[in-house]
């Protein structure tokens, strides 16, 4: 780190008010050249909204933005890229059927007698890229190459056209370990070059690796910044969450003796699912481990009639039940909560209450309406039990948080009292305060006497609170383990025990 | 807390100064506009005409507002009330009574409205191409139906539907307030409203939470056919004939143009049939400015045009937006409650 | 061109003049059936090609140039003696005609023309869409015989050929006399339920008392606007006179039951006129005009309506 000139950005103050809501308060935020500054929080500290008015998507209602010693005022993410402060997001935004090349220099393309000069085009395309250690065919559709890929490639362009402070927001949620590595490597180069990087995440196991400093948000405000070599994780989450972390590591209960619930029996389907068995009693919560792309989902979407199998049955308390629509496995008391929570879980538009009620409602049949006082008594209590925070009831859920909205997808299930809960990455993209709440929530209705299937790709995770691990690779089952079989190293050497030794999102 | 009378008059303010705003333009083309006087044994004035004149449209947004809703569109509803029209017709021709005819053309449109709810939900064919194969085929089978001339017919029992009065009310006015209120009142006293809305927000979380989205998708566009139905037995009935050639022609945009204007989206999702009842209103109000103004009829698409866009620039995102930060400017937007635990405007991730 | 002509000639020389209108098949490509009048056409010139024992082959073309240049092909391909043509729209007709030509098969437009050279068909058989609007003014003229008359007018659909021509007929007769004065105009497009919801407003905007005449483009609006004058208490026909053009059924039956005044016929018997000039053109070569203008006659009270409805009523319109 260099600290001979200024700070490359400095923002001072900024305000930003919603309808009813303050969501940002006064916040500040330094950037030296060289560094890389984690910016962390729970979801809705408030992280986004301040790169949003760093970037021009918001216009703040106070403070200033100093780039260089000079006052700046981005109008739109366009100006703010002028000015030099690229972005890169979880979701790559380029443009998937546009070459390597195409979208590298997309804009501002190399022209020659009025044509795209292609081959200068992507032999500039080359050597930039080999600069981040990428040998690849820039001639290629982007799609040909990994996310990991195609995030160096927006970071690329990013810098490219920036050059002064780059923001990634969440760019390792669904890189694998490698990938993170060579993102890693490209972070690094960055700021050796003099970028201030600004880097957003849930893992702080990587902020620790990569990050000089951080500064840490909460409910709008800051409440920190420090540097991280003088911390400790702890510290950290503790300033994150303003308490101590309970630890998330619970003791595993031995399975009580509960009757049998559900049994499945070489349900499968064919390009989807190898035919696969489990029996679940009550009280039991069995883990789902394995790779993405194992079956996990797979095998939760056939158990609840997402899809239709085409082969095996389903028992339940030892009677044979057709399941071949989510209605029926609702009928069957069967929930599931899905991984991706956005288009299979949330209706955006519909109110908070709507939601937690309407898994309920819709077993009822539009002809028996909950009844209005039943409505907020159900929703009220859940809001309280889940600790979902929220400004009123009658919010459109889209506006929660990811882990308020995980919360209330739970409620809604839990609102028509299931006997059989599948839950599909309950953890996934949660702030580290939820996501010790869903746990407790997970063991607590074990204890009640549910029988519960999840599916994770956190291994301590699945470790904390499964009676029972099934392992999943190429859409098989590959494994089962119980007891004291069940540790993370287990599980990595089922997973890895032909193939490709790889761990996917372990923190 | 806000009360659901409170928010529902909130929901159609900006439909009713609009409204208000149509009919004064009205009065200024033409003073006597709100004159209401008894004659023949009815009401008799522009106001009633307005109100009598909306009734295809009224009923037509009615089903076309849970269409929407539901993230489709139907665009066979004038032909339905083609071949609803000519069905009701050829059967008091026929011989038979009034209620028979009824019957008869409300069936011929459920049937309709099956065919597109089985195209839509089961075929999963696009909804706009889906309705668009009856809006062709449609006005075929009611020309079909009528052999291509004016079927006209003289039983009173079916006039009366069209062209009556009920206590000096002309009879189509009490039908689409009828119809209106009814189809309010199922909607948002079942659970309905709220599960047309999930449908229509987002269908793969509705039918992962258990919600039988098929059904409930051949339901709403069986009730557009139903009420594009009666709205074709009324326009036969007050002409006394059923014109399979003209008889709701080009209202299927007009029914949407009614929705569009009552403030639904056409991306599905939250909906209010009263604000579209009131956008129907505006339509005709905008039609009662044209015949009354006395301009040459060179003018009125014109008229009618700039019309509506003054009202969809109105309310289009960007004005609202104004307007709300015009009324917000005057005291300085202090948050109504309590520092709140958290912001809630970042959405996950 | 010339060529085209000197054969032209020469194939009307050795016509065979041998020809008995018995032995006679002709082609009629209609349009299709999108109005009554239409289905009337349709009705109207089998019957006539029947009672003269002509053997008629019928193609509805349902609203489709291209549909009706098949048929002709198709025609021209059987042979046919000669054909009839009610086509769709005025332009893109020249190839298919010489084709006709070049098969020494006269045809004969109906109701219609187009733009192409008039040497491609033998005669067009239409009705005078002006004249048809002034012998409406002028029965109004004579009805009223100098007294003052406020008029308002239901217009044809806006831009139509039908609407520009009545409207200017009817002007032209009313021209210089100032007691008839037109106070409304409004588009009714051609349709009874327009008619009636314009009417309405017409009958608040004037006050009903005021409004002397009503002049429809065609009878389907007067219907409709009928009904829109009895239920604002009015007695049509008497309070409000009553002339409109096409002379539909319902028109006769109006005037039967005297509630319409007058109604000016646009005649569905294009099928008459065009066969007599076939049949006379086939049989010695004789040429017809080549515009054949059909009688627009008046229809008022003083016909016998009631008669004329129940014979024209089962037409097709």
């Amino acid at each position: 780190m260099t600290h001979d000139t200024g700070p490359v950005l400095h923002a001072k103050g900024i305000s930003k008010f919603f309808p009813g809501t303050i969501a940002l308060d006064e916040v500040d935020l330094r950037l030296e050249p060289g560094e890389v500054h984690a910016l962390l929080g729970e979801n809705g500290a408030g992280k986004s909204t301040l790169i949003k008015c760093l970037t021009g998507a918001y216009q703040r209602d106070n403070g200033t933005i100093h780039l260089d010693g000079q006052e700046v005022s981005p109008q739109s993410t366009a100006d703010s890229q002028r000015m030099g402060i690229g972005t890169v997001y979880q979701e790559v935004n380029l443009l998937p059927n546009l070459t390597v090349a195409e979208n590298l220099y997309l804009g501002r393309q190399p022209m020659r007698w009025g044509l795209m000069a292609r081959r200068r085009m992507n032999a500039m395309a080359r050597e930039s890229l080999a600069g981040y250690g990428l040998d690849i065919d820039p001639a290629e559709p982007l799609t040909a190459y990994s996310v990991a890929i195609q995030q160096v490639v927006a970071i690329a362009r990013a810098v490219e056209m920036s050059g002064k402070v780059l923001i990634l927001d969440e760019p390792t949620a669904s890189l694998d370990r490698d990938e993170v590595q060579l993102l890693f490597s490209v972070i690094r180069q960055l700021r050796d070059r003099g970028l201030a990087v600004v880097f957003i995440t849930h893992f702080l196991d990587q902020v620790f690796e990569i990050s000089d400093r951080a500064t840490i948000l909460r409910n709008g405000r800051v409440v920190g910044t420090r540097v991280l070599a003088d911390v400790s994780q702890k510290d950290v989450v503790t300033l994150m969450l303003g308490r101590q972390l309970e630890s998330q590591v619970h003791d595993r209960k031995p399975a009580k003796a509960g009757e049998t619930l559900i049994e499945v029996e070489n349900l499968g389907k064919r390009g989807m699912l190898d035919p696969l068995s489990l029996a679940l009693r009550e009280g039991e919560v069995v883990g789902l481990a394995g790779l993405l792309g194992s079956g996990r989902t797979e095998t939760a979407n056939l158990i609840f009639g997402a899809v239709p199998a085409d082969q095996g049955r389903i028992l339940l308390r030892g009677k044979e039940i057709p399941v071949s629509t989510p209605r029926e496995a609702v009928k069957h008391r069967f929930a599931l909560c899905p991984e991706d929570r956005k288009t299979e879980g949330i209706v955006g538009d519909l109110s908070v209450r709507d939601n937690i009620i309407l898994a309920r409602q819709a077993s009822q049949g539009w002809m028996r309406p909950i009844p209005r006082a039943e409505v907020n008594e159900i929703a009220e209590r859940y809001v309280k039990a889940l600790d979902i925070r929220l400004a009123s009831l009658d919010m459109p859920i889209r506006l929660l948080s990811g882990g308020n909205q995980q919360k209330a997808l739970l409620a809604r299930w839990l609102a028509t009292n299931p006997d059989f809960l599948i839950l599909d990455e309950p953890t996934r993209g949660i702030d580290v305060g939820a996501h010790a709440e869903i746990i407790a929530l997970i063991e607590q209705l074990r204890s009640d006497g549910m029988a519960l299937l999840v599916a994770s790709s956190e291994l301590e995770e699945l470790v904390a609170y499964s009676t029972r691990v099934i392992v999943l690779r190429d859409r098989k089952q590959v494994r089962e383990l119980s007891g004291a079989e069940i540790t993370p190293e287990n599980i990595v050497h089922a997973i890895a025990e032909h193939g490709t030794p790889a761990e996917e999102g372990a923190r | 807390m806000i009360g659901p009378k409170h928010s529902t008059f909130k929901r159609i303010l900006p439909q009713l100064l609009i409204l208000a705003a149509a009919l004064a333009i009205n009065l200024v083309v033409f003073p006597d506009f709100f004159d209401i006087d008894f004659r023949n044994g009815r009401l008799f004035g522009n106001l009633i005409d307005v109100l009598n004149r909306a009734a295809p449209v009224a009923i037509l947004c009615v089903g076309m507002t849970l269409v929407i809703a539901t993230r489709g569109i139907d665009l066979s509803v004038g032909a339905v009330m083609a071949i609803a029209g000519a069905t009701s017709a050829a059967v008091v021709v026929e011989g038979h009574g009034w209620v028979t005819a009824l019957l008869a053309g409300l069936g011929a449109g459920a049937l309709c409205g099956l065919w597109n709810g089985i195209l839509v939900a089961v075929l999963k064919i696009q909804p706009i191409v889906a309705t668009l194969v009856l809006m062709v085929a449609g006005r075929g089978v009611a020309q079909l139906i009528t052999e291509g001339k004016i079927l006209t017919f003289s039983n009173e029992g079916l006039i009366h539907l069209g062209a009556g009065v009920v206590a000096g009310v002309p009879t189509p006015i009490l039908i689409w307030m009828a119809l209106g209120a009814l189809v309010i009142f199922v909607v948002r006293r079942t659970a309905l409203g709220m599960l047309i809305e999930a449908i229509g927000i987002n269908e793969r979380s509705s039918r992962l939470a258990g919600i039988n989205s098929r059904v409930l998708l051949v339901c709403v566009y069986l009730v557009s056919g139903l009420c594009a139905a009666l709205a074709g037995v009324i326009v036969a009935a007050d002409i006394k004939g059923a014109d399979a050639n003209n008889a709701g022609l080009w209202l299927e945009l007009d029914a949407i143009l009614a929705v569009v204007i009552g403030g639904n989206s056409l991306l599905g999702g939250r909906f209010s049939i009263l604000a579209s009842l009131i956008g129907a209103l505006i339509i005709q109000s905008v039609n009662s400015v044209i015949l009354l103004s006395g301009m040459p009829p060179e003018f009125n698409l014109v008229i009618k045009a700039l019309l509506i866009l003054a009202i969809l620039v109105i309310q289009s995102p960007r004005i609202s937006y104004l307007m709300y930060m015009l009324r917000a400017s005057g005291p300085q937007p202090q948050p109504d409650t309590a520092p709140l635990p958290k912001t809630q405007k970042e959405e996950a991730q | 061109m010339k060529l085209r002509q000197t054969l032209l000639a020469g194939a009307i020389a050795f016509a065979p003049v041998t020809a008995f209108a018995a032995d006679l098949t002709i082609g009629f490509s209609q349009i299709g059936s999108e109005s009554g009048w239409r289905a009337a056409e349709t009705t109207v010139t089998k019957q006539e090609a029947k009672d003269r024992g002509i053997t008629l082959k019928f193609a509805d073309a349902q609203q489709k140039q291209e549909n009706q240049i098949k048929a002709i092909r198709s025609f021209v391909a059987q042979g046919v003696d000669a054909i009839l043509l009610a086509p769709v729209v005025a332009t893109g007709w020249d190839e298919v005609l010489e084709e006709a030509q070049d098969a020494d098969i006269p045809v004969v437009l109906l109701d219609r023309t187009v733009d192409a050279p008039d040497d491609l068909y033998l005669t067009a058989v239409t009705s005078d869409l002006v004249h048809e609007g002034s012998v409406a003014g002028q029965w109004l003229v004579d009805e009223m015989d100098g007294a003052d008359c406020r008029i308002v007018e239901l217009q044809g659909t806006t831009g139509s050929s039908p609407a520009i021509d009545r409207k200017t007929g009817f002007e032209q007769a009313i021209a210089g006399h100032d007691n008839l004065q037109i106070v409304r105009s409004q588009t009714g497009d051609f349709t009874r339920s327009k008619g009636k919801v314009v009417m309405e407003s017409f009958l608040k905007a004037e006050g009903g008392e005021n409004i002397c005449a009503l002049y429809a483009h065609n009878d389907d609006m007067a219907v409709g606007a009928i009904q829109a004058i009895k239920d604002a208490g009015l007695n049509p026909g008497d309070d409000i006179k009553i002339v409109a053009i096409d002379a539909v059924p319902d028109a006769h039956l109006a005037i039967a039951n005297g509630d319409m005044n007058a109604t000016i016929e646009l005649t569905p018997n294009m099928a008459g006129p065009a066969l007599d000039a076939l049949e006379a053109f086939l049989a010695d070569g004789t040429t017809p005009p080549k515009w054949i203008q059909t009688e627009s006659k008046l229809f008022t009270a003083a016909d016998d309506n009631q008669a004329i409805y129940e014979q024209k009523k089962d037409l097709g319109y």
